[in-house]
Protein backbone atom coordinates (compact mmCIF):
# COMPACT_ATOMS: atom_id res chain seq x y z
CA UNK A 1 0.00 0.00 0.00
CA UNK A 2 2.73 2.41 1.07
CA UNK A 3 4.80 1.66 -2.03
CA UNK A 4 1.73 1.94 -4.20
CA UNK A 5 1.03 5.39 -2.78
CA UNK A 6 4.59 6.60 -3.37
CA UNK A 7 4.26 5.46 -6.97
CA UNK A 8 1.04 7.39 -7.47
CA UNK A 9 2.41 10.49 -5.78
CA UNK A 10 5.47 10.48 -7.98
CA UNK A 11 3.39 10.02 -11.13
CA UNK A 12 1.27 13.01 -10.16
CA UNK A 13 4.36 15.09 -9.49
CA UNK A 14 5.85 14.24 -12.88
CA UNK A 15 2.54 14.95 -14.63
CA UNK A 16 2.40 18.26 -12.77
CA UNK A 17 5.59 19.38 -14.40
CA UNK A 18 4.69 18.12 -17.87
CA UNK A 19 3.59 21.57 -19.06
CA UNK A 20 7.14 22.87 -18.73
CA UNK A 21 8.35 19.96 -20.85
CA UNK A 22 5.76 20.69 -23.55
CA UNK A 23 6.58 24.38 -23.78
CA UNK A 24 10.25 23.43 -24.13
CA UNK A 25 9.44 20.82 -26.77
CA UNK A 26 7.42 23.34 -28.78
CA UNK A 27 10.29 25.81 -28.59
CA UNK A 28 12.95 23.23 -29.47
CA UNK A 29 11.09 21.78 -32.44
CA UNK A 30 10.14 25.14 -33.88
CA UNK A 31 13.80 26.16 -33.58
CA UNK A 32 15.06 22.89 -35.01
CA UNK A 33 12.97 23.26 -38.16
CA UNK A 34 12.91 27.04 -38.43
CA UNK A 35 16.26 28.36 -37.30
CA UNK A 36 18.26 27.00 -40.28
CA UNK A 37 16.39 29.69 -42.25
CA UNK A 38 18.92 32.19 -41.02
CA UNK A 39 21.83 30.26 -42.54
CA UNK A 40 20.02 29.55 -45.82
CA UNK A 41 18.48 32.95 -46.48
CA UNK A 42 20.01 36.38 -46.07
CA UNK A 43 18.48 38.41 -43.29
CA UNK A 44 18.12 41.29 -45.76
CA UNK A 45 15.96 39.21 -48.11
CA UNK A 46 13.93 37.96 -45.17
CA UNK A 47 13.18 41.45 -43.89
CA UNK A 48 11.90 42.52 -47.26
CA UNK A 49 8.61 43.60 -48.70
CA UNK A 50 7.87 40.84 -51.21
CA UNK A 51 6.50 37.43 -50.31
CA UNK A 52 6.62 35.40 -53.50
CA UNK A 53 7.90 31.90 -52.65
CA UNK A 54 7.74 30.59 -56.23
CA UNK A 55 10.53 32.99 -57.15
CA UNK A 56 12.23 32.40 -53.82
CA UNK A 57 11.30 35.80 -52.47
CA UNK A 58 10.70 35.37 -48.78
CA UNK A 59 10.11 38.90 -47.48
CA UNK A 60 8.03 38.48 -44.32
CA UNK A 61 7.18 42.17 -43.79
CA UNK A 62 3.89 42.02 -45.74
CA UNK A 63 2.78 39.08 -43.59
CA UNK A 64 3.63 40.85 -40.35
CA UNK A 65 1.91 43.95 -41.69
CA UNK A 66 -1.15 41.86 -42.61
CA UNK A 67 -1.35 40.32 -39.14
CA UNK A 68 -1.02 43.73 -37.48
CA UNK A 69 -3.65 45.43 -39.67
CA UNK A 70 -6.21 42.71 -39.07
CA UNK A 71 -5.45 42.46 -35.34
CA UNK A 72 -5.52 46.21 -34.68
CA UNK A 73 -8.72 46.65 -36.62
CA UNK A 74 -10.37 43.71 -34.88
CA UNK A 75 -9.51 45.25 -31.53
CA UNK A 76 -10.99 48.61 -32.56
CA UNK A 77 -14.25 46.73 -33.19
CA UNK A 78 -14.07 44.24 -30.32
CA UNK A 79 -13.12 46.55 -27.45
CA UNK A 80 -16.18 48.82 -27.33
CA UNK A 81 -18.54 45.90 -27.89
CA UNK A 82 -16.72 43.53 -25.55
CA UNK A 83 -16.30 46.00 -22.72
CA UNK A 84 -19.81 47.42 -23.26
CA UNK A 85 -21.32 43.93 -23.04
CA UNK A 86 -19.26 43.22 -19.93
CA UNK A 87 -20.55 46.44 -18.33
CA UNK A 88 -24.10 45.38 -19.11
CA UNK A 89 -23.63 41.83 -17.80
CA UNK A 90 -21.61 42.80 -14.77
CA UNK A 91 -23.22 46.04 -13.63
CA UNK A 92 -26.60 46.70 -15.23
CA UNK A 93 -28.45 43.57 -16.34
CA UNK A 94 -30.88 41.86 -13.97
CA UNK A 95 -30.00 38.32 -12.92
CA UNK A 96 -32.56 36.63 -15.19
CA UNK A 97 -31.27 38.47 -18.28
CA UNK A 98 -27.75 37.33 -17.42
CA UNK A 99 -28.97 33.74 -17.29
CA UNK A 100 -29.56 34.06 -21.04
CA UNK A 101 -26.72 36.42 -21.95
CA UNK A 102 -23.85 34.53 -20.33
CA UNK A 103 -24.59 31.18 -22.03
CA UNK A 104 -24.94 33.06 -25.35
CA UNK A 105 -21.47 34.52 -24.98
CA UNK A 106 -20.23 31.01 -24.17
CA UNK A 107 -21.90 29.76 -27.33
CA UNK A 108 -19.94 32.33 -29.32
CA UNK A 109 -16.75 31.14 -27.64
CA UNK A 110 -17.63 27.60 -28.67
CA UNK A 111 -18.33 28.25 -32.36
CA UNK A 112 -15.33 26.82 -34.25
CA UNK A 113 -13.36 29.39 -36.21
CA UNK A 114 -13.83 27.42 -39.42
CA UNK A 115 -17.60 27.89 -39.03
CA UNK A 116 -17.16 31.65 -38.64
CA UNK A 117 -14.89 31.60 -41.68
CA UNK A 118 -17.57 29.76 -43.61
CA UNK A 119 -20.20 32.36 -42.67
CA UNK A 120 -17.60 34.98 -43.58
CA UNK A 121 -17.25 33.59 -47.10
CA UNK A 122 -20.93 32.98 -47.79
CA UNK A 123 -22.63 35.85 -45.96
CA UNK A 124 -20.30 38.54 -44.65
CA UNK A 125 -17.97 39.06 -47.59
CA UNK A 126 -20.71 39.36 -50.25
CA UNK A 127 -22.47 41.82 -47.92
CA UNK A 128 -19.25 43.82 -47.57
CA UNK A 129 -18.65 43.80 -51.31
CA UNK A 130 -22.11 45.11 -52.09
CA UNK A 131 -22.42 47.39 -49.07
CA UNK A 132 -19.06 49.11 -49.52
CA UNK A 133 -19.02 48.76 -53.31
CA UNK A 134 -15.67 46.93 -53.42
CA UNK A 135 -14.18 44.74 -56.16
CA UNK A 136 -13.91 41.90 -53.62
CA UNK A 137 -15.43 41.24 -50.21
CA UNK A 138 -12.38 39.27 -49.09
CA UNK A 139 -10.59 42.07 -47.25
CA UNK A 140 -8.75 42.93 -44.05
CA UNK A 141 -11.97 44.49 -42.77
CA UNK A 142 -13.94 41.26 -43.27
CA UNK A 143 -11.24 39.36 -41.39
CA UNK A 144 -11.23 41.96 -38.64
CA UNK A 145 -14.99 41.65 -38.12
CA UNK A 146 -14.70 37.86 -37.74
CA UNK A 147 -11.71 38.23 -35.44
CA UNK A 148 -13.68 40.68 -33.32
CA UNK A 149 -16.37 38.01 -32.91
CA UNK A 150 -13.69 35.52 -31.91
CA UNK A 151 -12.03 37.90 -29.42
CA UNK A 152 -15.25 39.22 -27.85
CA UNK A 153 -15.97 36.23 -25.56
CA UNK A 154 -12.44 36.42 -24.13
CA UNK A 155 -12.74 40.17 -23.57
CA UNK A 156 -16.23 39.95 -22.08
CA UNK A 157 -15.45 37.22 -19.57
CA UNK A 158 -12.12 38.66 -18.42
CA UNK A 159 -13.51 42.22 -18.14
CA UNK A 160 -16.48 40.92 -16.21
CA UNK A 161 -14.10 39.09 -13.84
CA UNK A 162 -12.26 42.38 -13.35
CA UNK A 163 -15.52 44.16 -12.46
CA UNK A 164 -16.42 41.37 -10.07
CA UNK A 165 -13.08 41.79 -8.31
CA UNK A 166 -13.80 45.46 -7.50
CA UNK A 167 -14.82 45.48 -3.80
CA UNK A 168 -18.47 46.31 -3.06
CA UNK A 169 -17.28 48.88 -0.53
CA UNK A 170 -15.98 51.08 -3.38
CA UNK A 171 -19.42 51.13 -4.95
CA UNK A 172 -21.15 51.72 -1.62
CA UNK A 173 -18.84 54.64 -0.83
CA UNK A 174 -19.65 56.29 -4.15
CA UNK A 175 -23.40 55.77 -3.73
CA UNK A 176 -23.15 57.28 -0.24
CA UNK A 177 -21.64 60.39 -1.80
CA UNK A 178 -24.71 60.69 -4.00
CA UNK A 179 -23.34 59.23 -7.21
CA UNK A 180 -25.71 57.75 -9.77
CA UNK A 181 -25.17 54.16 -10.89
CA UNK A 182 -23.76 55.45 -14.15
CA UNK A 183 -21.22 57.60 -12.31
CA UNK A 184 -20.24 54.62 -10.17
CA UNK A 185 -19.64 52.48 -13.25
CA UNK A 186 -17.80 55.18 -15.16
CA UNK A 187 -15.70 56.76 -12.43
CA UNK A 188 -15.24 54.01 -9.83
CA UNK A 189 -15.65 50.53 -11.29
CA UNK A 190 -13.94 51.09 -14.64
CA UNK A 191 -10.83 52.82 -13.18
CA UNK A 192 -10.58 50.23 -10.40
CA UNK A 193 -10.81 47.38 -12.90
CA UNK A 194 -8.38 48.84 -15.39
CA UNK A 195 -5.56 46.33 -14.87
CA UNK A 196 -8.02 43.52 -15.39
CA UNK A 197 -9.37 45.21 -18.51
CA UNK A 198 -5.84 45.67 -19.82
CA UNK A 199 -5.33 41.94 -19.25
CA UNK A 200 -8.49 41.25 -21.25
CA UNK A 201 -7.26 43.47 -24.07
CA UNK A 202 -3.87 41.72 -24.16
CA UNK A 203 -5.40 38.26 -24.32
CA UNK A 204 -7.86 39.49 -26.95
CA UNK A 205 -4.91 40.65 -29.05
CA UNK A 206 -3.31 37.26 -28.52
CA UNK A 207 -6.46 35.50 -29.72
CA UNK A 208 -6.67 37.69 -32.84
CA UNK A 209 -3.01 37.43 -33.73
CA UNK A 210 -3.02 33.64 -33.45
CA UNK A 211 -6.34 32.98 -35.16
CA UNK A 212 -5.90 31.07 -38.38
CA UNK A 213 -8.82 29.51 -40.20
CA UNK A 214 -11.38 32.33 -40.14
CA UNK A 215 -8.74 34.84 -41.26
CA UNK A 216 -7.35 32.61 -43.95
CA UNK A 217 -10.79 32.02 -45.44
CA UNK A 218 -11.91 35.66 -45.69
CA UNK A 219 -8.91 37.97 -46.08
CA UNK A 220 -8.24 37.20 -49.74
CA UNK A 221 -4.72 35.85 -49.26
CA UNK A 222 -2.78 38.64 -50.94
CA UNK A 223 0.52 39.43 -49.23
CA UNK A 224 0.50 43.22 -49.44
CA UNK A 225 2.08 45.83 -47.24
CA UNK A 226 0.22 48.53 -45.36
CA UNK A 227 0.05 51.68 -47.45
CA UNK A 228 -2.72 53.69 -45.86
CA UNK A 229 -6.37 53.54 -44.92
CA UNK A 230 -7.30 51.82 -48.18
CA UNK A 231 -5.37 48.77 -46.96
CA UNK A 232 -8.25 48.05 -44.60
CA UNK A 233 -10.59 47.32 -47.47
CA UNK A 234 -8.03 45.47 -49.61
CA UNK A 235 -7.05 41.80 -49.44
CA UNK A 236 -4.22 40.99 -47.04
CA UNK A 237 -2.53 37.91 -45.73
CA UNK A 238 -1.56 37.17 -42.14
CA UNK A 239 1.36 35.14 -40.80
CA UNK A 240 -0.97 32.40 -39.55
CA UNK A 241 -2.81 32.14 -42.89
CA UNK A 242 0.48 31.89 -44.77
CA UNK A 243 1.65 28.95 -42.68
CA UNK A 244 -1.70 27.19 -42.90
CA UNK A 245 -2.17 27.61 -46.63
CA UNK A 246 1.40 26.90 -47.78
CA UNK A 247 2.78 24.27 -45.40
CA UNK A 248 0.77 21.53 -47.07
CA UNK A 249 2.46 22.12 -50.41
CA UNK A 250 6.13 22.56 -49.54
CA UNK A 251 8.86 19.94 -49.59
CA UNK A 252 10.14 19.05 -46.12
CA UNK A 253 13.48 20.74 -45.51
CA UNK A 254 13.22 23.23 -48.39
CA UNK A 255 13.93 26.92 -47.86
CA UNK A 256 10.21 27.68 -48.11
CA UNK A 257 9.49 25.07 -45.42
CA UNK A 258 12.13 26.59 -43.14
CA UNK A 259 10.78 30.12 -43.57
CA UNK A 260 7.26 28.95 -42.66
CA UNK A 261 8.65 27.48 -39.43
CA UNK A 262 10.56 30.71 -38.90
CA UNK A 263 7.25 32.61 -39.07
CA UNK A 264 5.95 30.08 -36.54
CA UNK A 265 8.82 31.02 -34.21
CA UNK A 266 7.86 34.70 -34.51
CA UNK A 267 4.22 33.88 -33.71
CA UNK A 268 5.26 31.69 -30.77
CA UNK A 269 7.46 34.44 -29.33
CA UNK A 270 4.68 37.02 -29.80
CA UNK A 271 2.25 34.78 -27.92
CA UNK A 272 4.76 34.13 -25.13
CA UNK A 273 5.37 37.85 -24.61
CA UNK A 274 1.65 38.65 -24.62
CA UNK A 275 0.70 35.87 -22.24
CA UNK A 276 3.53 36.32 -19.78
CA UNK A 277 3.00 40.09 -19.65
CA UNK A 278 -0.72 39.70 -19.15
CA UNK A 279 -0.28 37.10 -16.43
CA UNK A 280 2.16 39.36 -14.57
CA UNK A 281 -0.42 42.13 -14.92
CA UNK A 282 -3.18 40.03 -13.43
CA UNK A 283 -0.94 38.81 -10.60
CA UNK A 284 -0.76 42.30 -9.09
CA UNK A 285 -4.28 43.71 -9.32
CA UNK A 286 -4.28 44.65 -5.61
CA UNK A 287 -1.73 47.37 -6.02
CA UNK A 288 -3.68 48.80 -8.92
CA UNK A 289 -6.82 49.01 -6.83
CA UNK A 290 -5.09 50.78 -3.98
CA UNK A 291 -3.90 53.44 -6.37
CA UNK A 292 -7.47 54.29 -7.29
CA UNK A 293 -8.50 55.36 -3.81
CA UNK A 294 -5.26 57.03 -2.79
CA UNK B 1 -10.60 62.86 -4.15
CA UNK B 2 -11.07 64.05 -7.67
CA UNK B 3 -13.30 61.36 -9.03
CA UNK B 4 -15.97 61.91 -6.38
CA UNK B 5 -16.79 65.54 -7.07
CA UNK B 6 -20.54 65.21 -7.58
CA UNK B 7 -22.70 68.28 -7.77
CA UNK B 8 -25.52 68.71 -5.30
CA UNK B 9 -27.67 71.18 -7.16
CA UNK B 10 -31.03 69.52 -8.02
CA UNK B 11 -30.84 70.71 -11.60
CA UNK B 12 -27.52 68.96 -12.11
CA UNK B 13 -28.98 65.83 -10.51
CA UNK B 14 -31.65 65.81 -13.14
CA UNK B 15 -28.91 66.09 -15.75
CA UNK B 16 -27.11 63.16 -14.17
CA UNK B 17 -30.28 61.09 -14.37
CA UNK B 18 -30.51 61.93 -18.05
CA UNK B 19 -26.85 61.07 -18.60
CA UNK B 20 -27.44 57.74 -16.87
CA UNK B 21 -30.51 57.04 -18.96
CA UNK B 22 -28.65 57.76 -22.20
CA UNK B 23 -25.59 55.82 -21.03
CA UNK B 24 -27.59 52.76 -20.04
CA UNK B 25 -29.43 52.72 -23.33
CA UNK B 26 -26.15 53.00 -25.20
CA UNK B 27 -24.75 50.03 -23.27
CA UNK B 28 -27.94 48.07 -23.93
CA UNK B 29 -27.64 48.80 -27.63
CA UNK B 30 -23.98 47.74 -27.70
CA UNK B 31 -24.88 44.48 -25.94
CA UNK B 32 -27.70 43.87 -28.39
CA UNK B 33 -25.38 44.42 -31.37
CA UNK B 34 -22.92 41.96 -29.82
CA UNK B 35 -25.50 39.30 -29.06
CA UNK B 36 -27.58 39.43 -32.25
CA UNK B 37 -24.88 38.11 -34.61
CA UNK B 38 -24.38 35.10 -32.29
CA UNK B 39 -28.05 34.21 -32.41
CA UNK B 40 -28.14 35.12 -36.09
CA UNK B 41 -25.28 32.78 -37.00
CA UNK B 42 -26.69 29.82 -35.08
CA UNK B 43 -30.25 30.25 -36.35
CA UNK B 44 -29.15 30.93 -39.92
CA UNK B 45 -26.98 27.81 -40.04
CA UNK B 46 -29.77 25.75 -38.49
CA UNK B 47 -32.30 26.94 -41.09
CA UNK B 48 -30.00 26.62 -44.09
CA UNK B 49 -28.49 23.32 -42.95
CA UNK B 50 -31.60 21.49 -41.78
CA UNK B 51 -32.80 20.45 -45.29
CA UNK B 52 -29.51 18.58 -45.86
CA UNK B 53 -29.76 16.53 -42.69
CA UNK B 54 -30.97 13.01 -43.25
CA UNK B 55 -29.95 9.57 -42.11
CA UNK B 56 -28.09 9.13 -45.37
CA UNK B 57 -26.20 12.39 -44.89
CA UNK B 58 -24.70 11.28 -41.58
CA UNK B 59 -24.30 7.60 -42.39
CA UNK B 60 -23.08 7.44 -45.99
CA UNK B 61 -19.74 7.95 -47.69
CA UNK B 62 -19.30 11.02 -49.88
CA UNK B 63 -19.79 10.50 -53.60
CA UNK B 64 -19.35 12.45 -56.83
CA UNK B 65 -16.20 14.24 -55.61
CA UNK B 66 -17.93 15.03 -52.29
CA UNK B 67 -20.69 16.92 -54.10
CA UNK B 68 -23.21 14.28 -53.06
CA UNK B 69 -23.70 11.53 -50.50
CA UNK B 70 -22.92 11.75 -46.80
CA UNK B 71 -20.19 12.87 -44.49
CA UNK B 72 -19.74 9.71 -42.41
CA UNK B 73 -15.92 9.58 -42.63
CA UNK B 74 -15.63 13.18 -41.39
CA UNK B 75 -17.95 12.48 -38.44
CA UNK B 76 -16.17 9.26 -37.51
CA UNK B 77 -12.79 10.96 -37.92
CA UNK B 78 -13.78 13.76 -35.56
CA UNK B 79 -14.99 11.22 -32.99
CA UNK B 80 -11.71 9.27 -33.28
CA UNK B 81 -9.71 12.47 -32.83
CA UNK B 82 -11.80 13.47 -29.83
CA UNK B 83 -11.38 10.06 -28.16
CA UNK B 84 -7.66 9.95 -28.94
CA UNK B 85 -7.18 13.44 -27.56
CA UNK B 86 -9.16 12.58 -24.44
CA UNK B 87 -7.15 9.39 -23.80
CA UNK B 88 -3.98 11.43 -23.50
CA UNK B 89 -5.03 14.82 -22.19
CA UNK B 90 -7.59 13.69 -19.60
CA UNK B 91 -5.34 11.55 -17.35
CA UNK B 92 -2.38 13.88 -17.79
CA UNK B 93 -4.44 17.03 -17.23
CA UNK B 94 -6.23 15.68 -14.15
CA UNK B 95 -2.96 14.49 -12.62
CA UNK B 96 -1.33 17.86 -13.26
CA UNK B 97 -4.36 19.68 -11.82
CA UNK B 98 -4.28 17.48 -8.70
CA UNK B 99 -0.58 18.21 -8.34
CA UNK B 100 -1.13 21.99 -8.47
CA UNK B 101 -4.08 21.91 -6.09
CA UNK B 102 -2.83 19.39 -3.54
CA UNK B 103 0.93 18.86 -3.71
CA UNK B 104 2.63 21.94 -5.14
CA UNK B 105 4.41 24.31 -2.77
CA UNK B 106 4.49 28.00 -3.49
CA UNK B 107 8.01 28.10 -4.91
CA UNK B 108 9.75 29.06 -8.15
CA UNK B 109 9.15 25.67 -9.74
CA UNK B 110 5.40 25.94 -9.25
CA UNK B 111 5.46 29.47 -10.62
CA UNK B 112 7.36 28.15 -13.64
CA UNK B 113 4.69 25.46 -14.14
CA UNK B 114 1.98 28.13 -14.04
CA UNK B 115 3.82 30.28 -16.57
CA UNK B 116 4.17 27.19 -18.78
CA UNK B 117 0.43 26.47 -18.57
CA UNK B 118 -0.43 30.08 -19.41
CA UNK B 119 2.01 29.96 -22.32
CA UNK B 120 0.53 26.70 -23.64
CA UNK B 121 -2.95 28.25 -23.48
CA UNK B 122 -1.80 31.15 -25.62
CA UNK B 123 0.13 29.35 -28.34
CA UNK B 124 -1.63 29.98 -31.69
CA UNK B 125 -3.37 26.88 -33.02
CA UNK B 126 -1.37 26.88 -36.26
CA UNK B 127 1.86 26.88 -34.24
CA UNK B 128 0.59 23.70 -32.54
CA UNK B 129 0.21 22.35 -36.05
CA UNK B 130 3.84 23.17 -36.88
CA UNK B 131 5.00 21.65 -33.61
CA UNK B 132 3.01 18.46 -34.24
CA UNK B 133 4.49 18.26 -37.72
CA UNK B 134 8.03 18.71 -36.41
CA UNK B 135 7.78 16.37 -33.41
CA UNK B 136 5.16 13.70 -34.08
CA UNK B 137 4.92 13.49 -37.86
CA UNK B 138 8.61 13.86 -38.71
CA UNK B 139 10.78 13.24 -35.64
CA UNK B 140 8.78 10.31 -34.19
CA UNK B 141 7.89 9.32 -37.73
CA UNK B 142 4.19 8.76 -36.94
CA UNK B 143 3.40 10.35 -40.31
CA UNK B 144 0.18 12.20 -41.07
CA UNK B 145 -2.00 10.12 -38.79
CA UNK B 146 -4.73 10.10 -36.17
CA UNK B 147 -2.10 9.54 -33.49
CA UNK B 148 -0.03 12.59 -34.53
CA UNK B 149 -3.14 14.78 -34.66
CA UNK B 150 -4.50 13.47 -31.35
CA UNK B 151 -1.16 14.03 -29.61
CA UNK B 152 -1.01 17.59 -30.96
CA UNK B 153 -4.59 18.33 -29.91
CA UNK B 154 -3.94 16.79 -26.46
CA UNK B 155 -1.19 19.25 -25.69
CA UNK B 156 -3.41 22.06 -26.92
CA UNK B 157 -6.31 21.05 -24.65
CA UNK B 158 -4.11 20.33 -21.63
CA UNK B 159 -4.16 23.88 -20.14
CA UNK B 160 -7.99 23.92 -20.03
CA UNK B 161 -8.18 20.56 -18.28
CA UNK B 162 -5.38 21.38 -15.82
CA UNK B 163 -6.84 24.73 -14.78
CA UNK B 164 -10.42 23.50 -14.39
CA UNK B 165 -9.25 20.44 -12.42
CA UNK B 166 -7.18 22.62 -10.11
CA UNK B 167 -10.04 25.05 -9.64
CA UNK B 168 -12.51 22.23 -8.93
CA UNK B 169 -10.15 20.63 -6.38
CA UNK B 170 -9.54 23.97 -4.66
CA UNK B 171 -13.26 24.67 -4.39
CA UNK B 172 -13.57 21.69 -2.01
CA UNK B 173 -13.13 23.22 1.49
CA UNK B 174 -9.95 22.57 3.43
CA UNK B 175 -11.81 20.86 6.29
CA UNK B 176 -12.61 17.89 4.05
CA UNK B 177 -8.87 17.23 3.83
CA UNK B 178 -8.39 17.63 7.58
CA UNK B 179 -11.17 15.15 8.28
CA UNK B 180 -9.85 12.69 5.70
CA UNK B 181 -6.36 12.71 7.20
CA UNK B 182 -7.61 12.62 10.80
CA UNK B 183 -9.62 9.48 10.06
CA UNK B 184 -6.32 7.78 9.28
CA UNK B 185 -6.35 8.22 5.52
CA UNK B 186 -3.13 8.94 3.68
CA UNK B 187 -2.95 12.06 1.53
CA UNK B 188 -3.68 10.10 -1.64
CA UNK B 189 -6.57 8.20 -0.01
CA UNK B 190 -8.06 11.52 1.10
CA UNK B 191 -7.70 12.96 -2.37
CA UNK B 192 -9.15 9.89 -4.06
CA UNK B 193 -12.00 9.10 -1.73
CA UNK B 194 -12.94 12.54 -0.43
CA UNK B 195 -11.77 15.40 -2.62
CA UNK B 196 -11.89 13.94 -6.12
CA UNK B 197 -15.55 12.78 -5.98
CA UNK B 198 -16.62 16.25 -4.88
CA UNK B 199 -14.51 17.95 -7.54
CA UNK B 200 -15.66 15.57 -10.27
CA UNK B 201 -18.46 17.66 -11.82
CA UNK B 202 -16.06 20.60 -12.21
CA UNK B 203 -13.42 18.34 -13.71
CA UNK B 204 -15.87 16.77 -16.17
CA UNK B 205 -17.02 20.24 -17.23
CA UNK B 206 -13.39 21.16 -17.92
CA UNK B 207 -12.80 17.96 -19.90
CA UNK B 208 -15.85 18.61 -22.07
CA UNK B 209 -14.86 22.22 -22.72
CA UNK B 210 -11.30 21.15 -23.58
CA UNK B 211 -12.48 18.44 -25.96
CA UNK B 212 -15.02 20.84 -27.46
CA UNK B 213 -12.11 23.02 -28.50
CA UNK B 214 -10.26 20.02 -29.91
CA UNK B 215 -13.31 18.98 -31.94
CA UNK B 216 -13.66 22.40 -33.56
CA UNK B 217 -10.01 23.13 -34.31
CA UNK B 218 -8.68 22.87 -37.84
CA UNK B 219 -5.23 24.43 -37.88
CA UNK B 220 -3.52 21.92 -35.55
CA UNK B 221 -4.64 18.96 -37.67
CA UNK B 222 -3.95 20.52 -41.07
CA UNK B 223 -0.48 19.04 -41.38
CA UNK B 224 -0.62 16.37 -38.67
CA UNK B 225 -3.59 14.14 -39.40
CA UNK B 226 -6.26 15.56 -41.66
CA UNK B 227 -6.75 14.41 -45.19
CA UNK B 228 -8.79 15.81 -48.04
CA UNK B 229 -10.67 12.65 -48.93
CA UNK B 230 -10.69 9.07 -47.76
CA UNK B 231 -12.60 6.41 -49.68
CA UNK B 232 -12.84 4.21 -46.56
CA UNK B 233 -12.94 4.71 -42.80
CA UNK B 234 -9.56 4.90 -41.03
CA UNK B 235 -8.66 1.44 -39.79
CA UNK B 236 -5.73 2.16 -37.48
CA UNK B 237 -4.35 5.07 -35.43
CA UNK B 238 -1.58 5.36 -38.02
CA UNK B 239 -4.06 6.27 -40.76
CA UNK B 240 -4.81 9.83 -41.76
CA UNK B 241 -8.43 10.81 -41.32
CA UNK B 242 -11.08 13.17 -42.53
CA UNK B 243 -12.49 15.50 -39.87
CA UNK B 244 -15.51 17.80 -39.77
CA UNK B 245 -13.72 21.17 -39.38
CA UNK B 246 -11.16 20.42 -42.08
CA UNK B 247 -13.92 19.05 -44.29
CA UNK B 248 -15.80 22.35 -43.94
CA UNK B 249 -12.67 24.21 -44.96
CA UNK B 250 -12.21 21.94 -47.97
CA UNK B 251 -15.79 22.07 -49.23
CA UNK B 252 -16.08 25.81 -48.78
CA UNK B 253 -12.80 26.85 -50.40
CA UNK B 254 -11.29 24.04 -52.45
CA UNK B 255 -14.10 22.45 -54.41
CA UNK B 256 -15.81 24.48 -57.12
CA UNK B 257 -19.51 23.89 -57.69
CA UNK B 258 -20.11 22.50 -54.23
CA UNK B 259 -23.87 22.40 -53.45
CA UNK B 260 -24.68 24.95 -50.76
CA UNK B 261 -27.04 22.63 -48.87
CA UNK B 262 -24.24 20.11 -48.28
CA UNK B 263 -21.98 22.90 -47.07
CA UNK B 264 -24.55 24.23 -44.62
CA UNK B 265 -25.51 20.70 -43.59
CA UNK B 266 -21.91 19.85 -42.72
CA UNK B 267 -21.50 23.10 -40.80
CA UNK B 268 -24.73 22.35 -38.91
CA UNK B 269 -23.48 18.90 -37.91
CA UNK B 270 -20.24 20.34 -36.49
CA UNK B 271 -22.07 23.19 -34.78
CA UNK B 272 -24.61 20.81 -33.24
CA UNK B 273 -21.76 18.57 -32.06
CA UNK B 274 -19.95 21.47 -30.39
CA UNK B 275 -23.02 23.16 -28.93
CA UNK B 276 -24.29 19.86 -27.53
CA UNK B 277 -20.99 19.48 -25.66
CA UNK B 278 -21.33 23.07 -24.47
CA UNK B 279 -24.84 22.35 -23.22
CA UNK B 280 -23.85 19.14 -21.42
CA UNK B 281 -21.01 20.99 -19.69
CA UNK B 282 -23.26 23.76 -18.43
CA UNK B 283 -25.95 21.32 -17.27
CA UNK B 284 -23.37 19.38 -15.25
CA UNK B 285 -22.01 22.62 -13.81
CA UNK B 286 -25.35 24.03 -12.72
CA UNK B 287 -26.55 20.70 -11.30
CA UNK B 288 -23.36 20.37 -9.26
CA UNK B 289 -23.84 23.91 -7.94
CA UNK B 290 -27.38 23.11 -6.87
CA UNK B 291 -26.31 19.92 -5.09
CA UNK B 292 -23.30 21.41 -3.31
CA UNK B 293 -23.10 20.32 0.36
CA UNK B 294 -20.97 23.20 1.63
Amino acid sequence: MKRNEAWITNTIKIAGSSSILFVMLIFIFLMREGLPTLSEIDLSSLIATRWYPIEEMYGILPLISGSLIVTIFSMIIALPFGIGTAIYIGEIAPQRVNEILKPLVEVLAGIPSVVLGFIGILVLSPAMRIGLNLPTGLTALTGAVLLALIAIPTIVSLTEDAFYAVPTSYREAAYALGATQWQVIWRVVLPAARSGILNAVMLGIGRSLGETMAVMMVTGNAPTIFTGLESFIAPVRTMTATIASEMGEVATGSAHYRVLFFIGIILFLFSLVINITSSSLSMRPKRGKDQVVS
Amino acid sequence: MKLMSFDRAPKRNLNQKLVQQVGFNMIRLITLITILPILGIVVYIAIKGAPAISWEFISAMPSDGMRAGGILPAIIGTIYLMLGTGMISVPLGIAAGIYLAEYANDNWWTRLIRIAIISLAGVPSVVYGLFGLGLFVLFFNFGISIISAALTLSIMTLPVIISTTEEAMRSVPYKFRVVGISLGGTQWQTIRKVILPRALPGIITGIILGLERAVGETAPILFTGATFYLPHLPSSPMDATMALPYHIYVISTQIPGMPVTIQYGTVLVLLAFVLAMNLIASVIRSRARAKRQW
